[in-house]
Parts: structure tokens; sequence; C-alpha cells
């Protein structure tokens, strides 16, 4: 070992690169969560808020099956309150008014591409008046 | 252990009681008699309102059917064909004036017997305990076997994303996706609310009836009893639900 002094910043440039996204990612703004515009009023979707963020999909999934398989339309949650199974009449339409500010907040955010749009057509978005009376925030 | 003859037979009979009072209690619990939905169409009454497209256009608005301009690619639910190939009349000489060179409403015959649903390998499609050869998408391949095995060239593929020939698309229904297959579900969607199918509310002739040919005084069951019907291809055993009153 002729150089070690060499040797060693070699390495270290090395180790620096190669670790470079991290540092970049510590020193960067520490990213925000994305905002969600929630239906003022309503205090839990059809299942608890945890249950939601986690697990929507095999909610959908279940609602899809019932509703396609088993000819069922009707969903009952656990408050009693029954919602038809629909994900462009239930969940954006009738609840939620703009998918880009609900669904799409989260998904870019966390980096998904979720399929079901690509058949189910998004309903428009009402108008700003329609939407301030009906309480819809940000 | 030994059971005589006697022992035996009444075990035998009393499990054969006990299945068949289940059976009807399954039948009583499952609302009894089962429905059979079917179509007749008019074909008269059809023609009186001559180059109508009213049913075609409520069918394929209603449910975002895209407007190919190819014609390899193009996708359809209900359309018009000449009477004598959709009925497959083998001696045209014979037909009535009127009926000659005519054009009839075909569309998915929902046959009782469907061949599309037993070649389907993903159970995308499936004949439902009310006669409706339904379609699920979300399942399907697009391996086109059914489209292969339909013996009326009911079903469409979508070789192409049919979303950019939607002019209008409605948020009520969804549209498909490249590389499905779909076709007429006779509008089960809104059968599921208690209307009737597209086509038949569109009708400005009233030539189309849809009913439950086991309801007895149903107005197709009627129709059927009263006028002279025929089936598409009726050799081929599919059993179509879709009949042609003449």
């Amino acid at each position: 070992m002729r150089r070690p002094t060499l040797l060693v910043a070699g390495l270290a440039a090395f180790v620096a690169l190669a670790t470079w996204p991290v540092w970049h990612a510590l020193a960067g703004p520490r990213p925000t969560a994305p905002e969600l515009a929630r239906p003022v009023g309503a205090t839990e979707c059809v299942a608890p808020t945890d249950y939601m963020r986690a697990s929507h999909m095999k909610l959908l999934v279940e609602w899809r099956d019932r509703v396609v398989r088993d000819g069922v339309r009707a969903y009952t949650d656990r408050h009693g309150r029954v919602v038809t199974m629909s994900l462009s009449k239930t969940c954006i339409g009738a609840c939620h008014t703009d998918k880009t500010k609900f669904c799409d907040r989260c998904h870019d955010y966390t980096g998904v591409k979720p399929t079901c749009w690509d058949c189910h057509v998004v309903p428009p978005v009402p108008a700003p008046p329609a939407l301030a009376a009906r309480g819809e925030v940000r | 252990m030994s059971t005589s003859r006697r022992v035996f037979l009444r075990l035998a009979a009393t499990a054969a009681t006990a299945a068949a009072a289940g059976s009807a209690l399954g039948c009583a619990a499952s609302g009894g008699a089962r429905r059979r939905l079917a179509m007749a169409i008019d074909v008269r009454k059809c023609l009186d309102v001559h180059g109508c497209r009213a049913c075609v256009d409520a069918c394929h608005e209603a449910h975002n059917v895209p407007a190919i301009p190819d014609r390899a690619h193009e996708v359809k639910w209900v359309w018009k064909e000449p009477f004598e190939r959709a009925l497959a009349v083998r001696e045209p000489a014979t037909l009535p004036a009127a009926l000659r060179g005519s054009e009839v409403l075909v569309l998915c015959n929902h046959c009782d017997n469907p061949p599309c649903t037993r070649v389907c390998p993903t159970g995308a499609t499936w004949k439902r305990d009310d006669g409706v050869v339904a379609m699920d998408e979300h399942r399907c391949i697009g391996c086109r076997y059914c489209v292969a095995a339909c013996p009326y060239g009911s079903r469409s593929f979508n070789f192409v994303d049919p979303r950019p020939f939607v002019a209008h698309p409605t948020s009520d229904y969804p549209t498909r996706t490249k590389g499905v297959v779909e076709k007429c579900t006779f509008c089960e969607e809104r059968l599921a609310v208690g209307r009737l199918p597209a086509c038949v509310d569109a009708c400005p002739a009233g030539a189309m009836v849809f009913g439950d040919l086991d309801e007895r005084g149903s107005e197709i069951r009627k129709l059927l009893n009263e006028r002279y019907s025929v089936r598409r291809r009726p050799e081929l055993g599919t059993r179509p639900q879709v009949f042609y009153v003449i």
C-alpha cells in the first residue's frame, strides 16, 4: 500500500456519492403529509378513519365483488347508515366532490397508481357556489 | 355392526324426506319461483319507424360504448343486421315482401345455454339466476374465447383504448379498457333499480317488450303466446332469450 491517503480519500468519495440520496433527503425540507379535502359535517366514512386509511382498497374490492358478482348494491355501515356501493356515485360524487383533492393527493404522495379510473368515469366537479353550499373545504 | 334391511330402508326414507324438505325450504327462502328474463322484438313495429336508431343510441350513450370508426376495432352492444342474415333465413324468396332486405335489431341473446360462459377461463362471464348473461370486466383477461364461442357475434373486444372514442362519457357507468371484452348486459344496472333496459325505454314504436317469461300474465309472456316468434339459430341449442315476433 504505497498511497494510503489516496485510497482513503477515494473510499470516502465513493461512500459519500453512494449515500448521496440519503444525505440529500435529510438535508432538504421534510415532506409534509398531503392535506385532503374532506366533506364538512361528516365525522367518519363508512368505516373508522384508521381502517379506511389503511384498507380502503380492500373495502372497494369487496364492494366491487358484491355489486358485480352478487348484485347487492346497498351497504350498511356500523352506524346503520345505508349507502350505495359505488365508486363514482357515492365515494366521489355524493361524499367527496373532487377526486384530485382527495384520491390523487395521497396516491401521488405515495407513488401509487390505481387502475380504478381507467374505466370508471370521474363525475364532474360541481361549480364553486354549489361546492361552498355543500361545505366542501379547501 | 350389522344393519337389517328394514332399518336401512327406514333410514334411507328418513334421509330422503329430510333432503326434500330442506330443498323446498331453500326454494321458499330464495323467493320461490325463478325469474327468466327475456326480450321480444316486434319486427314489424320496428320496421314502421324506418331508419330509427333510438335504441342503439340510448344503449350506447348509457353504457359509454365507443364509436370507433375503424370497423376492425368497432365495439357494439345493440345494432342492426339484415333480416336474412340475422335469422339465417334459408329461403329468402318465401319471406313476406315487408321483411325481405329489411334490418332487424340484434344484441346479446342472453342464451339459456350460453356457450360463451362455458369457455371463459376466469369466470368473467356467467349466467345469473335470472337468466342475464353477465360480464365482469374486472376479471376479463382478454383471451377472446367467448368472442369465438358466441355464434351471434354479440361480443366486442377492445383492441384499442375506447375512452377517446366516447364522445360524452357518463359517470353513471364505467367505460371499458383496452384488452377486455364487452357486450349487452340487459341493462342489469337499470334492472337493479326497477327500470327497464335503456333500449326498451327509448323505442318510440314500443317494439321491444322486456320481462319475466316465467311470470304468468307478464306482457312478454302474453305477446309470445299470441304471436308467432322465432329465435336466432335455434338449431345450435343455445336457447336464445331474445325473441323476434314476426
